[in-house]
């Protein structure tokens, strides 16, 4: 992993990807290449094994089967524990975030196991979270005010190994009544910002960057994306 | 209409006057509102208006609209056709629909695919047309896994109900598979990221891609696709009796246009209508709600298309005039488009490259994020009228989201 060039894997496209969860892997590639590190992304179907020499995998959201079946086939598969062993970095979204925990609710509600991986619990809640959100990011991310579009049946709570992502200032986040958005655990971080969250917050690609290359990176110009998060902040929470 | 029991006659006259109310005040057509009050006083009224009447439902993610119009256009020749050409396509509509044409012995209903089993047990619709689901609008639309779950459960319940369903798109085929009748159509699946997993067991889906041959099936299981009765290809209809219907008559451009002209051959099959005489009466639609309409501004011959999800982006594209042809593209984030827009990221926009694009709409730092993230040119426009200045006259294509359209459609000129 301190080699520059950076292996993406985006876990099962075909299950977990409802809604632009493409945009977190193209964003990546992109801010890695304006700074000259080469990516390699791998789109990798649920019937394929996860390869273990990753340095960034990605989960996306998804509907309640197919969140169902991923959990399933991540457990039997064990590549993401092995990376996850490995220190690899892992941003998972929404239906992907309550898989990583210990366990979900499934399409009837019933608990299901998770991979364990992020010490989180999820269940389904009282009712839908729908719409923007906005999050003050725990202080020692050092990532600025994240912004992103919530959608979600499920409630999550945060157990004693990993710790809260950010803080929300607008909308539900977790939905456990904590006031959170999201949970972290070394280099494994899940939220349940769609957007894509990577897209709508450059320093929150720049931090997966960071972890995955173990060093710290050169700024960008700003680009299209830093005034999509200022114009959406201000959407949501006027200054 | 004789038949009705007094309390639905005054439903439907009271739901009618509302209707005329509405519109006088200028607030759309007012199916909604007049098919609203007729169902408060009379809660089978759907019923009440669908008996002793030949229906067609039409459902699907994108294309309802236009194939509704088409099959309407199509059976023309049996006799006045009650439809809600206006996309009001839930049940108020379809009241309103009903109601407002007593004397039609048949009805061809766009039906919003939640609504389909509500409706289908209402009114006991003779032919159900489906023809595609994806991912669309989803912090208000059902999850489409689930979708289909309901249709195969509405189906098995409605065994008088003979099915048109494509056979291409294998969660639809899933949603149908439960009738007791389907005639299946190869009516094409060009956006199938939604169907890499069987549907059946969540097994992968061995897919071909090939103009000739779109085969599927399960690795796992049995679940496969259906022998075909009906097969699109390319600019023809193969019909069950194996011959080739040329589509080039149509006045709707596109593949996606074709995929709904076949689906609307097989319907009025069903009623007797054959090819031959079905498809210069379904050229005879050349705009469907302001889609497809070419407007004429200053100098600019603008095409409107409406692109509300991404499976509906690929069809606007398949339409474009030939590179470097100009593109304004408008996106909003109301309630109608779906105020999550993260969907622009499951658009591949790269076909833009090489093209001068005009960025607009509520919404169009996302658009402008998401196209230089696929590096393609643009220029970003507080006002749609920029883009319009902008090009020099000539063609322009439009393609806009559902209130980005409604917007432009307004300003420039509302034609039917």
């Amino acid at each position: 992993m301190s080699s520059d060039h950076i292996k993406i894997v985006w876990i099962y496209p075909d299950l977990l990807s409802t809604y632009g969860d493409q945009g977190n892997t193209l964003v990546l590639e992109r801010r890695a290449a304006l700074r000259g590190i080469p990516t390699e992304t791998v789109h990798l179907r649920s019937d394929e094994p996860v390869p273990q020499d990753g340095d960034i995998y990605l989960l996306g959201g998804g509907e309640d089967r197919p969140q169902i079946l991923a959990a399933q086939r991540l457990r039997n598969d064990g590549g993401l524990h092995a990376a996850a062993r490995r220190n690899a970095v892992i941003f998972a979204v929404c239906a992907g975030y309550q898989i990583m925990g210990h366990e979900f609710g499934g399409d009837e509600g019933q608990p299901l196991p998770g991979l364990g991986l992020l010490d989180i619990r999820s269940y389904r809640g009282q009712q839908r979270a729908v719409g923007e959100v906005v999050s003050d990011v725990a202080a020692e991310l050092q990532v600025p005010r994240v912004t992103g579009f919530e959608n979600h049946m499920g409630a999550t709570t945060i157990g004693p190994n990993a710790r809260p992502f950010s803080k929300v200032v607008s909308g539900v986040g977790n939905g456990d009544g904590q006031g959170f958005e999201g949970a972290y655990q070394g280099h494994i971080l899940g939220t349940y910002m769609h957007g894509p969250a990577l897209v709508r917050n450059p320093a929150l690609a720049d931090l997966l960057l960071t972890w995955a290359l173990g060093r710290q990176l050169q700024p960008l110009e700003p680009s299209w994306s830093e005034r999509l998060r200022d114009e959406r902040l201000n959407a949501v929470v006027p200054s | 209409m004789s038949k009705l029991p007094l309390r639905s006659q005054l439903a439907v006259a009271l739901g009618r006057t509302a209707a005329s109310m509405s519109r006088l005040a200028g607030k759309g057509d007012g199916s909604v509102i007049g098919g609203r009050i007729g169902l408060r006083l009379d809660p089978e009224l759907l019923t009440r208006l669908a008996a002793d009447r030949k229906l067609v439902l039409v459902s699907a993610t994108n294309g309802k609209t236009t194939t509704t119009r088409l099959i309407t256009s199509a059976m023309t020749p049996l006799g006045e056709v009650a439809t809600n050409a206006f996309g009001a396509n839930m049940p108020t509509g379809h009241v309103s629909a009903l109601a407002s044409a007593p004397g039609a012995r048949y009805g061809v209903l766009e039906c919003d695919e939640k609504y389909v089993p509500m409706v289908l047990k209402e009114t006991g619709a003779n032919l159900v047309a489906l023809m595609n689901l994806s991912r669309d609008q989803m912090d208000r639309a059902a999850e489409i896994w689930l979708l289909a779950g309901k249709w195969r459960k509405a189906l098995e319940l409605s065994p008088q109900s003979h099915v048109i369903a494509n056979c291409d798109d294998p969660l639809v085929t899933w949603g149908a598979a439960t009738a007791k009748s389907v005639t299946w159509v190869a009516a094409g699946q060009h956006w199938r990221e939604d169907s890499w997993c069987c549907p059946e067991c969540g097994g992968p889906l061995d897919r071909q891609d090939g103009e000739e041959n779109s085969d599927w099936r399960c690795r796992q299981c049995h679940f496969a696709r259906p022998r075909p009765d009906w097969v699109l290809r390319g600019d023809h209809v193969v019909d069950p009796h194996g011959r080739a219907i040329p589509l080039s008559g149509l006045n709707l451009p596109g593949r996606a246009n074709r995929s709904n002209a076949a689906i609307a051959l097989a319907v009025v099959a069903q009623f007797g209508v054959p090819p031959e005489q079905a498809l210069p009466l379904m050229a005879e639609v050349k705009s469907v709600a302001g889609r497809y309409t070419t407007v004429e501004h200053q100098g600019r011959t603008m095409r409107l298309l409406l692109s509300k999800n991404p499976a509906g982006w690929l069809e606007a594209f398949d339409v474009l005039q030939p590179a470097p042809g100009p593109v304004a593209l408008s996106v909003n984030a109301q309630g109608p488009d779906g105020r999550d827009t993260s969907w622009l990221w499951d658009v591949d926009y790269r076909i833009l490259r090489g093209r001068p694009v005009w960025v607009t709409g509520e919404r169009r730092i996302d658009l402008a994020a998401r196209l230089e993230a696929a590096e393609v040119s643009f220029t970003v426009v507080d006002d749609f009228e920029q883009a319009v200045q902008a090009v020099p006259p000539g063609h322009l294509d439009v393609i806009a989201n559902y209130t980005a359209f409604q917007n432009i459609r307004t300003r420039y000129g509302r034609v039917v």
